[in-house]
């Protein structure tokens, strides 16, 4: 790598860190329990808008995984998200109703929040369709995990994005609220993604899976990112740089053997595909408010988002981390 | 029979507590260690967690960072303490906080007073570890090492290197042969004694002071002056990582564990509740008389290092993305490459699927789309059939179709006229068998329609992307197995020349082919290729083709018309 090239990435986190800095500034604390953040062991950071519907399942997993404290933007909900989080003991909230393109997608403030609260701890940022499933999670809780990787000198842990989906139309069968979205998003792709490496910053971008088959065939270089590094050992020098799929300093992308070994990595199953899937979609078009100014939602509303049917005959049914771990979606690397 | 336990602690002193408590409560007496660095309330409240525990003492502290001679002070000291306090004990177990007794104590008195005089250390000359990571094995004893590798890393690769270059060596104590070993042990009284009484002991102690990672050295080579027998082995059920690190047991190793019969493992995860129940707070499950069999867990922790180091062949992802030729294997499976046949014979896919079986694709690479068996839209794992998809990283469709797919044999049909991105990739993969007819590609040519001019235009064209396709398979780092068949050539015995092909496909296919597939009318190729050469346009590929003889396509079938004995 370049001297220059190195000296235009530090210029760039430290931008980034300045930006969160300021961005931070738009939060205002709701329910914030310091004492609580700086004891839990791993904690988890999420925006939000307007997800009274799925939030319990999501934060009852969470919890289920060892995660000791959630820190929670509220980005302007209006459904009585922001008082069911303020209700709950392990939830700091903060609330904004500034705009969530203007923070980058809510990484700004996410950056803000660990870097005050979190230096020299352990973070998970997901959203709250965002799933991790990671190797032994069935026996071990996330602690378990974070500690082996302190034993390794290993920061950062990646998760790709697999998207889950039903069999048959989105819209078939309404998700209540505390159900768990996989019982009805139960299938996925198994071996459709590419990989290539990010030669700046060092990360592999995925693409694939259904949202590549079936809305970009095409043409693929639109097809979303799915590679995510949501697990970090937070310092306050680091930042986020685009959403979680890569950060800086760039040492943090390197979570992948290049000499042919296998390093440890999760997945993250994302719900995205449910009854929910046809409201989300208008309501982001007309919003205008994600990546490439909504360039992905505006190719799922012209694809009449109810009826999406991502499942073929080749679907596969998920089962459990070993079951991807086999399919090599995720490894446990050298962790036994 | 009695024996005395060495805890060394530095975290997680609850559990060393727990772990304390049982060892003395057996009856074993304790002395403990713990790391000068530890923070004081830490400590005040582990000595007050075990005031007046009968049988529990703490021995003065010492700095402990890894790999110093600390460790090895601390274990002397407590050593004497312990065997200064408790004249009668036979054996001595050196074991740390995080270590947890599997079995009760009076099994491993048994066992020790089966074994008497025997000194359990894993203790083996440098010349014989290939567990080494850190590629200094000999150069411990003999370079200096007065920075601490964890936390003055880059000074620390710099002395060494320093030192080798100006060739600089340490000269070993006479009568000592460096030895390593698991720094976990259990030695007889007598031996301990040898060592602590030792007239040189100052002069091994000032050398070992520079020596790296004494504590797996110090007994370890000093044993072996003393002891009457020594049993090259641990006690203790532990495993190290690739770089060295032990590895961890948790809540779910249980049944693991308990199968062992091992005395001691570590480390336990301070946090596995189950375990430290199960061990040391629930009576004794196994035979008490078994020999400790850590087999399987060995096999365990040497396939995870087997994966961390080695990887799944064919494997693309996340967290194993290989550099070019670094793949250990490039693809998951063997599969099979038909470059020409199909337009040789007709229906050649149907054919061959009925006569080799696995898999027949059509051609996966063609321009306009993915040819999947079958002309399925979505084929195993959900590759889709879009070319556009395909062409985005055609490496990646051709990896995730052989992954995808491992149990079935994969046979495609290729041509000039297919994307060529995937050629080097394939030529270079052990996996790989190609199989080409050179100058098939004007046989289409030969029956289509259409100008003169455009048909040489189109011959000229995939000629040069068949040539260079041909220069790469007879390169030198091809891996793949490849065999060239001009087309005349080929056609002077296709039967053998298919039989060879699926002999190697599978071989223990006990039929010989007896059905044909059909091959298409040739009547005038040769003329054919003749007007090419008259336009000024050489077909070079297709053999020495005469323009008189005419190639007939072999009759149908009937019953067995060729026969290869």
């Amino acid at each position: 790598m370049r001297l220059w090239d190195r000296y235009r990435l530090r210029i760039r986190r430290r931008r980034l860190r300045l930006r969160s800095l300021r961005k931070g500034r738009e939060l205002s604390a709701v329910s914030v329990h310091p004492k609580a953040i700086a004891a839990a062991g791993v904690t988890l950071a999420a925006t939000v808008r307007n997800e009274r519907l799925r939030l319990p399942y999501f934060i009852d997993y969470y919890r289920r995984l060892g995660i000791g404290h959630f820190l929670i933007v509220d980005n302007g909900s209006d459904d009585g998200t922001g008082e069911w989080l303020a209700a709950q003991p392990d939830v700091s909230v903060w609330r904004t109703t500034a705009s969530y393109g203007g923070s980058r997608f809510g990484i700004d403030w996410i950056n803000a929040l660990l870097g005050r609260h979190r230096h020299d701890r352990w973070i998970l940022v997901v959203d709250v369709d965002e799933f991790l499933v990671f190797p032994f999670g069935d026996a071990r809780p996330i602690g378990a995990l974070t500690d082996w990787l302190d034993s390794c000198a290993i920061r950062s842990f990646p998760a790709m994005m697999v998207d889950m989906y039903p069999k048959g139309p989105v819209s078939a069968r309404p998700y209540r609220e505390g159900q768990d979205p996989f019982e009805i998003a139960s299938w996925f792709d198994s071996a459709n993604y590419m990989i290539s490496r990010n030669p700046l910053y060092g990360n592999l971008w995925i693409q694939g899976g259904p949202r590549a088959r079936v809305f970009f065939p095409d043409r693929p270089a639109d097809a979303p990112a799915l590679n995510k590094i949501p697990l970090v050992r937070w310092d306050r020098r680091y930042v986020f740089v685009n959403s979680t799929h890569m950060l800086l300093p760039r040492g943090l992308n390197f979570t992948y053997d290049s000499a042919g070994g296998e390093m440890i990595s999760g997945c993250l199953l994302h719900a995205k595909f449910l009854s929910t899937f046809p409201a989300k979609v208008a309501e982001e078009v007309a919003r205008v408010e994600h990546f490439a100014r909504g360039r992905e939602y505006r190719v799922y509303a012209e694809a009449s988002p109810d009826q999406t049917d991502l499942w073929c005959k080749w679907s596969e049914k998920y089962i459990n981390w070993r079951q991807l771990e086999i399919l090599g979606l995720m490894s446990k690397g050298n962790w036994a | 029979m009695s024996v005395g336990i060495i805890l060394l602690c530095h975290t997680a002193l609850d559990r060393a507590a727990e772990a304390a408590r049982f060892w003395a409560a057996s009856g074993a007496p304790v002395v403990i260690h713990v790391d000068r660095r530890t923070a004081d309330p830490e400590m005040e409240a582990f000595r007050a967690a075990l005031d007046g525990v009968p049988g529990i003492a703490f021995s003065p502290r010492f700095a402990c960072p890894w790999g110093t001679f600390g460790l090895v002070e601390a274990t002397l000291t407590a050593a004497g303490q312990l065997m200064r306090t408790h004249p009668g004990l036979d054996h001595v177990y050196l074991a740390s906080g995080a270590c947890l007794p599997l079995r009760p104590l009076s099994d491993l008195q048994d066992y020790l007073a089966a074994h008497p005089d025997t000194d359990f250390i894993e203790s083996v000359t440098t010349d014989d570890v290939p567990w080494i990571v850190d590629g200094l094995a000999m150069e411990r004893f003999t370079l200096r090492f007065p920075f601490t590798w964890q936390t003055q890393r880059t000074l620390f690769d710099g002395y060494v290197r320093l030192q080798r270059r100006l060739g600089l060596r340490r000269r070993i104590p006479q009568g000592l042969v460096p030895h390593l070993g698991s720094q976990w042990w259990c030695l007889t009284r007598r031996t301990l004694l040898s060592i602590l009484s030792d007239p040189r002991r100052a002069e091994f102690d000032r050398y070992f002071r520079r020596v790296w990672i004494p504590d797996e050295s110090y007994f370890q080579t000093l044993a072996r002056l003393y002891s009457t027998r020594i049993e090259s082995r641990s006690l203790t059920l532990s495993k190290f990582d690739v770089k060295g690190r032990p590895y961890t047991f948790y809540d779910d190793h249980l049944q693991l564990l308990r199968r062992s019969d091992c005395f001691v493992a570590r480390k336990i995860w301070p946090q596995a509740g189950r375990l430290y129940r199960a061990f040391l707070h629930a009576g004794p499950t196994g035979a008490a008389q078994a020999d400790p069999q850590p087999g399987k867990i060995d096999r365990l922790f040497d396939k995870a290092v087997e994966r961390r180091r080695m990887g799944r062949a064919g494997l693309y992802m996340q967290s194993r993305f290989p550099a070019q030729d670094r793949e250990n294997g490039k693809t998951g499976a063997p599969y099979s490459v038909f470059h020409g046949f199909s337009d040789l014979f007709e229906h050649f896919d149907g054919w061959l699927a009925k006569t080799a079986g696995g898999r027949v694709h059509g051609h996966l690479f063609a321009a306009d789309r993915v040819e999947f068996a079958g002309n399925e839209p979505v084929f195993n794992g959900a590759l889709s059939s879009s070319a556009a998809l395909r062409d985005y990283d055609p490496r990646a469709f051709l990896t995730n179709l052989i992954w995808a797919t491992r149990g079935e044999r994969q046979c495609f049909q290729f041509s000039p006229r297919d994307g060529q991105e995937c050629n080097r990739f394939i030529a270079t993969d052990a996996n790989a068998q190609i199989s080409v007819i050179s100058g098939a590609w004007a046989i289409p040519l030969f029956h289509g329609d259409g100008s003169f001019a455009d048909i040489r235009a189109e011959a000229a064209r995939l000629q040069r992307i068949e040539t260079a396709h041909l220069a790469l398979l007879r390169g030198a780092a091809v891996k793949a197995r490849v065999r060239i068949w001009p087309l005349a050539e080929f056609l002077e015995g296709p039967m053998e020349n298919l039989q060879l092909i699926l002999d190697e496909i599978s071989p223990r296919m006990p039929r010989r082919l007896s059905e044909a597939p059909r091959m298409v009318a040739l009547d005038g190729f040769g003329q054919f290729l003749q007007n090419l050469k008259n336009q000024g346009m050489q077909p070079t590929l297709t053999g020495d083709f005469p323009v008189s003889r005419d190639w007939r396509p072999q009759p149908p079938a009937r019953g067995r018309p060729y026969l290869v004995r």
